[in-house]
């Protein structure tokens, strides 16, 4: 019993966490439409920053976190200023050539990053990282918990940017209709260059609260990648709410499929989620939920 | 116009005299290379066929390049077989597991599909590293080589599968399997309101692409000897480069992959002598500058790398 | 039984009923004209006979053969052609290899799709185009490609979707003469339509439907008359006036 209940609530932990990072790509998405297979990269980018201030200044990551964030909105933006808008929209023979563009970009950002610090694993351990306590027999990771409220945090801050400000509810329109924003006076380009910019920042808060808990190596992103769509797909694109509940579900599905499958196949049971998901659920959690 | 027809036939023959003759004169290493380009036209080629002409664009080629190594590679680590049955048993067992996997993913559109079978490569990749009852994981297979140090036994074979797979790819493409893919490609529910039954026959284009593809895995087997999950499933190596490859020369044509194909190999191993692993970096960068200037390739941008060097203003037809 | 028989169809988005209880058979041999104002679901119940948004209830019967739960594709190798509200051009490909896409349908030989896309396109008078890539034709000509690409599959009905829509008279006036020579070559036409001088000028009966239910049936005459359909387009006002 006391299994169960860790499991569940370490993936609801972790789920969080994943939420964070799945947002930040699901108002990329839905502002765009485009996959952007690049989000994952860019996270480990920011970790690596979080990672250079640590080692060289002693910041924590989740001090870190504010610096690197400024850092990859500005990355973000400039790489979808000057080289993702080329490819959008532009009739080509093979259609998907701007998901294409991202993947490359992503591998060309980790064979960078690999040159600068090797493949080597890093991490910012402090004793804090290890620290657990315990509730009824359950052992709760306090960096898990810690990095989950955080992330709610970002979550919250996130929701009250879209729906109280001015230029958050500018990018909900893009979203939902960029033709009847652009005749409500919304300038499209400009709102999409920042989106990019902002759900590269959540990547960037996301891997910052997962480098206390785990090891940081330049393709540490890669099951990231897959689960952000997952997530994505699960909630819907475009959706806040529907991020969350995303995120929240895979991670208990996964951390269940660690614990009573197999910790290998831990990233299959995103997998299976992502293609059962595509194909009887076109419409993702949203639709069900019904926001 | 019969006079252009001779000229081109000419070319080919010579090519073709010179791909069989000419190699026993070269070095081993030169001859490594070229067993790559065969290789790689191979995949390029396959690949064209679901991705450039029926415009299903797959991430995840790299499952059926695996299984072509591993049906080999698996037969000769429970059963003691030669792996040269693989080159049968590999292209079957894609096919095999292709066409379940196509009849699910066939209800993805566009990037919806790339996906999905960019998830199936991954999760092929990691269950063959878990399961390692079945596939010894990623310790990997090692065989011996047949024929030693000998290159050149290996490099007819692959260069005879990879004109067949340019013949099976030609036969297709001017029969009516070619009319329907490119009808796919363009406009799926016209091409359904034509009568077109498209997941057949996005099925049909399927099938020799995931065969060849097989094909080469199973070759690259027999060759190299010594396979593994990381190695034969992987995404970046394989199944993103395939596409690069057929992008470079120019997708939704016969010869674009093929000169695609030999671009790249030529160009990967110069890179790789001449600055060592920077050359992992090239690649992508090469991928991001392609896409974004000359993303229908060399010979569908054509037009484009012509103007460059002229002076001549485009002419457009009228239409909207 | 009609040789087209369209059976209490209904079909829904989420909470709007687009089409709502329609019943009409269409004759064999003859142009049957449907109108009735934007969004009243004509292309719709279009989208119904051919699949491509399956009835929520309902039976369609075609020569006797029910098609409600068919594909697509199979619908169309029974015998019925359509052709769409926004056209849909196989763009990098030729306007004689669109026609030969609809040509394969009914041979797997290359020479003989062929020789049949040549005659069907000379018959639809298109052949100066035939090589030139789709998606660089005017609209007209993009049109009366999409026709001769679905005739080649030699189909015994035609659902043509707002044919005339962004036509000039002149163009107005050819394709109405192609879908006069397409029935008199023996196939039945179903036509949606906006543009009234098309449609009145070519239909033997017409219906007119608004909010996905009919309003009024009868010849061309008799529509055009009929209160309903005036209050339908223009409202009560100029109905009470007639």
């Amino acid at each position: 019993m006391t299994l169960f209940g860790q499991t569940l609530i370490t993936g609801l932990l972790i789920g969080g966490i994943y939420a964070v990072i799945a947002i930040g790509m699901t108002l990329i998405m839905g502002v765009m439409k485009i996959i952007n297979l690049v989000h994952g990269a860019l996270m480990m980018v920011a970790m690596y920053i979080c990672l250079v201030l640590f080692k060289s200044f002693g910041l924590h990551p989740y001090i870190g976190m504010i610096p690197a964030m400024v850092v990859l909105f500005l990355i973000g933006y400039f790489l979808q200023k000057y080289s993702i808008e080329r490819v959008f929209g532009v009739e080509t023979i093979l259609p998907e050539s701007q998901v294409l563009l991202t993947l490359a970009m992503a591998l060309a950002i980790t064979e960078i990053v690999r040159l600068i610090f090797t493949s080597d694993y890093q991490s910012t351990y402090t004793p804090f990282s290890s620290k657990c306590f315990y509730l009824g027999g359950m052992s709760i990771s306090v960096p898990y918990l810690v990095s989950f409220g955080i992330a709610m945090a970002f979550v919250a801050a996130l929701h009250i940017f879209l729906t109280r400000t001015d230029l958050g509810r500018s990018v909900v329109a893009t979203a939902q209709d960029r033709d009847a924003a652009t005749y409500m006076g919304v300038d499209a380009k400009r709102i999409t260059n920042f989106t990019f910019g902002l759900g590269t920042a959540l990547a960037a808060a996301g891997g910052a609260l997962l480098l206390p808990i785990f090891y940081l190596f330049p393709d540490v992103w890669h099951p990231y990648l897959a689960k952000c769509f997952i997530i994505t797909i699960l909630g819907g694109m475009g959706s806040t709410v529907g991020a969350l509940s995303g995120g929240l579900v895979l991670g208990i599905a996964e951390t269940f499929g660690a614990t009573y499958w197999s910790p290998g196949y831990r990233d299959v049971v995103g997998f299976i989620i992502f293609v059962l998901v595509l194909l009887f659920l076109p419409g993702g959690l949203k639709k069900v939920i019904g926001r | 116009m019969a006079k252009k027809n001779w000229f081109l036939l000419a070319i080919l023959g010579l090519g073709g005299v010179a791909v069989v003759a000419i190699p026993p004169f070269l070095g081993g290493y030169f001859q490594h290379v070229l067993i790559l380009i065969m290789m790689w036209i191979t995949m390029a080629t396959a690949w064209n066929l679901l991705g450039g002409y029926c415009g299903q664009v797959s991430f995840g080629h790299a499952v059926f390049f695996g299984l072509g190594a591993y049906g080999g590679g698996l037969l000769y680590l429970h059963w003691d077989i030669s792996p040269w049955w693989g080159m049968i048993v590999g292209p079957l067992l894609a096919v095999i597991i292709g066409i379940p996997i196509g009849l699910i993913t066939f209800r993805l559109r566009g990037a919806y599909f790339a996906l999905a079978m960019l998830a199936l490569g991954e999760t092929f990749r990691i269950v063959f590293t878990n399961w390692e009852s079945v596939t010894a994981g990623a310790v990997g297979i090692i065989t011996s080589r047949t024929w030693g140090a000998e290159k050149l036994p290996y490099y007819y074979i692959a260069l005879a599968i990879a004109a067949l797979s340019i013949y099976v790819a030609y036969y297709l493409i001017r029969s009516k399997y070619g009319y329907y893919f490119v009808s796919i490609r363009e406009d799926q529910d016209a091409a359904e309101g034509l009568g077109i039954p498209t997941t057949r026959y996005k099925l049909y284009a399927l099938i020799p692409s995931a065969f060849f593809t097989g094909l080469a895995g199973a070759v690259f087997m027999n060759y190299i000897a010594y396979i593994e999950p990381h190695l034969v499933f992987n995404l970046s190596a394989i199944s993103i480069m395939m596409i690069l490859a057929v992008m470079l020369g120019g997708a939704g044509s016969l010869w674009g992959p093929v000169l695609g194909a030999a671009i790249y190999t030529i160009l990967s191993e110069a890179l790789r002598a001449a600055i060592g692993p920077i050359s992992y970096l090239v690649f992508p960068i090469i991928a991001c500058l392609i896409i974004m200037f000359l993303p229908d390739g060399i010979l569908g941008d054509w037009d484009k790398i012509k103007r460059v060097f002229s002076r001549k203003k485009p002419v457009h037809v009228g239409g909207e | 039984m009609a040789y087209l028989d369209i059976n209490h169809v209904v079909r829904r988005f989420g909470g709007l009923v687009a089409v709502n209880d329609i019943t009409v058979g269409i004759e064999q041999g003859e142009i049957f004209g449907l109108i009735g104002p934007n969004g009243s679901g004509k292309t719709t119940l279009f989208n119904c006979i051919n699949n491509y948004h399956p009835a929520n209830s309902g039976e369609i019967v075609f020569k006797g053969i029910p098609i409600t739960r068919r594909s697509t594709h199979e619908i169309c190798r029974l015998g019925i052609g359509r052709t769409f509200q926004v056209v849909k051009p196989l763009r990098r490909m030729t306007v004689l290899e669109n026609v030969m896409a609809g040509a394969f349908l009914r041979t797997d030989s290359v020479t003989k799709a062929r020789d049949k896309a040549t005659e069907v396109l000379d018959f639809c008078e298109l052949l100066h185009r035939k090589d030139m890539l789709a998606k660089d034709l005017p609209i007209a000509d993009k049109k009366r490609m999409e026709i001769a690409r679905s005739l080649a599959g030699e189909p015994e009905l035609m659902l043509l979707d707002e044919t005339a829509a962004g036509l000039n008279p002149k163009e107005i006036e050819a394709a109405m003469a192609i879908v006069k020579k397409i029935r008199d070559g023996g196939v039945t036409c179903f036509v949606v339509e906006h543009v009234m001088k098309f449609i009145m000028g070519i239909s033997d009966r017409m219906m007119c439907i608004n909010f996905g239910r009919e309003i009024a049936r009868g010849t061309p005459e008799e529509i055009a008359n009929h209160p309903d359909v005036i209050k339908a387009y223009l409202g009560e006002k100029y109905a009470k006036g007639k």
